[in-house]
């Protein structure tokens, strides 16, 4: 699993496509999550866009598409259930799936020991 | 940063894991490690103790109660001389153009009126009442007492093991009661829409007080992030935000507040800063008004999001003031100011988040019904 400086974790699957969530640190620091907005399955997404809308009691925060590619999966369950981000993050809580362009954009980001040191 | 304050518990927020951060000057609590929504939600159900040192609390001493309540009439569109004692009332400064300085609880106490300002605005409000009502009324700003709220349906209950006396108040009644050997200046209020009281405690008791409530099993620490999603679902105003200097007291409907004796045709009639404006409000309406917002979908809409009649087009017919997730409504909420031909209750109105027109509906307030005692 790789990790951006944005606090999202990048878990690489076997069919090439790249899930995409946010930390625990992250959740905790956002606090009780009430609303995600995902991107569309289909939609093609360029690295540093803004494609996530996570909003906690109390603020709005913008998640950014950590690759270049397509989405070609959204976790539909946090419409209904946003909590879930709170609840299991690197798990139930995932945001989307990316069919990465170039997949060697993941070696940009930063592997677990280094996201550790960097939330200290 | 500048040099914050610090309220006479902040020891006590440090042990209890507080995540504290800057407001009107002082360093704040904005929640627990218990969270925001869990924190509203135990106030709903339970008891939660709020620190709201950082408010300023005054003392009007005259030579006897009609003559601090005269003086005091002349600042507020609000019936003081007819308050009784023991009583509690809300008010509002109003200014020369008919907007809103300031809003604040007042008290009869006999030989004196005590008053609870909003943090931000206590210089501006002290200055106010110095420049307007001394040497006939003098004006005693109190630094040496802490003010903790306790809020939600076990208050009674909780508090009435440290006195008795707190069970025979009633909603907005004012008493001392001894609470853990200090003379506390208790009201039956406070600003969640739950029954609940705040009290006025010596600074070197308020964290003794403090955690003698702690210990009762249904009371929580809470912090500001809560206490604003529980005004916000209560429909109360917060100031700077919901009310200005600019939105007169009719326009935010407030004139519940305003009361006959008051307004045209009263004993007591006008004699406030912006009597003109607020009067002439009260007969011939306004062109905007503050409303209830229930965003349809589950996203939440906050403080600045513009208002639309429509799906698409047409000019901007409000604002949102106030807005976020209401924990006890499972959903958004939010209040704002909307056009007088477009604010009737049921009315399908469009917020514009994130560059999309959401809809919401006009809808009445409060949106949790008020549990108080009376």
């Amino acid at each position: 699993m790789k990790y951006t400086e944005e606090h999202e974790w990048l878990l690489p699957e076997s069919d090439g496509t790249v899930t995409v969530g946010i930390t625990e640190h992250a959740a905790t620091q956002l606090g009780d999550i009430v609303f995600v907005e995902l991107p569309e399955e289909g939609d093609t997404v360029a690295k540093g866009d803004e494609i996530v809308v996570i909003e906690s009691v109390k603020a709005a925060s913008d998640i950014v598409a950590p690759l270049d590619g397509e989405i070609v999966e959204v976790n539909d369950a946090l419409a209904d259930d946003p909590g879930k981000v709170n609840e299991d993050p690197v798990g139930d809580g995932w945001f989307f799936k990316i069919k990465p362009e170039d997949p060697s954009q993941m070696d940009d980001y930063m592997d677990e020991a280094g996201y550790k040191d960097m939330i200290g | 940063m500048t040099d914050l304050a610090r309220t006479p518990l902040y020891d006590l927020h440090t042990a209890l894991g507080a995540k504290l951060v800057p407001f009107a000057g002082y360093e704040m609590p904005v929640q627990y490690p218990l969270g925001i929504m869990k924190e509203h939600l135990h106030t709903r159900e339970k008891a939660g103790l709020f620190d709201v040192s950082h408010m300023g609390q005054v003392i009007l001493r005259g030579a006897d109660y009609d003559t601090i309540a005269r003086a005091f009439e002349t600042l507020m569109p609000v019936d003081v001389l007819g308050l009784k004692e023991g009583r509690q009332r809300y008010g509002l400064f109003t200014n020369g153009t008919g907007g809103i300085e300031d809003d604040l609880m007042f008290a009869n106490r006999g030989d004196h009126i005590f008053v609870v300002v909003n943090a931000a605005c206590k210089g501006a409000d002290i200055a106010r009442m110095r420049e307007a009502l001394e040497p006939s009324v003098t004006v005693e700003e109190i630094t040496d007492r802490a003010l903790i709220a306790l809020q939600g349906p076990a208050s009674e209950n909780v508090l009435s093991a440290l006195n008795p006396g707190a069970a025979d108040m009633r909603f907005m009644d004012v008493a001392t009661l001894d609470l853990c050997g200090s003379d506390c200046w208790v009201s039956r209020s406070g600003y969640t829409g739950e029954d609940g009281f705040e009290i006025s405690v010596p600074s070197d008791q308020a964290e003794t007080l403090a955690k003698a409530l702690l210990e009762h099993e249904n009371v929580e620490a809470i912090g500001l992030g809560a206490r604003d999603s529980l005004r916000l679902e209560a429909g109360l105003c917060l100031y700077g935000h919901d009310i200005d200097a600019d939105t007169s007291p009719i326009e935010a409907a407030l004139s519940w507040a305003i009361q006959k004796v008051r307004r045209s045709g009263g004993a007591r009639e006008g004699g406030f800063p912006g009597a003109d404006r607020i009067l002439a409000d009260i007969t011939d309406g306004t062109g905007r008004n503050r409303v209830g917002l229930k965003p349809q979908g589950r996203a939440p809409m906050r403080e600045g999001v513009t208002l639309y009649a429509q799906a698409d087009g047409g000019q901007p017919i409000g604002k949102i003031t106030s807005g976020g997730f209401g924990p006890t409504v499972g959903g958004p909420v939010a209040m704002g100011y909307v056009q007088t031909d477009h604010c009737e209750t049921g009315t399908r109105l469009y917020g514009e988040l994130r560059g999309k027109r959401q809809p919401l509906e006009v809808c009445a307030l409060p949106f949790t019904p008020s549990n108080f005692k009376r």
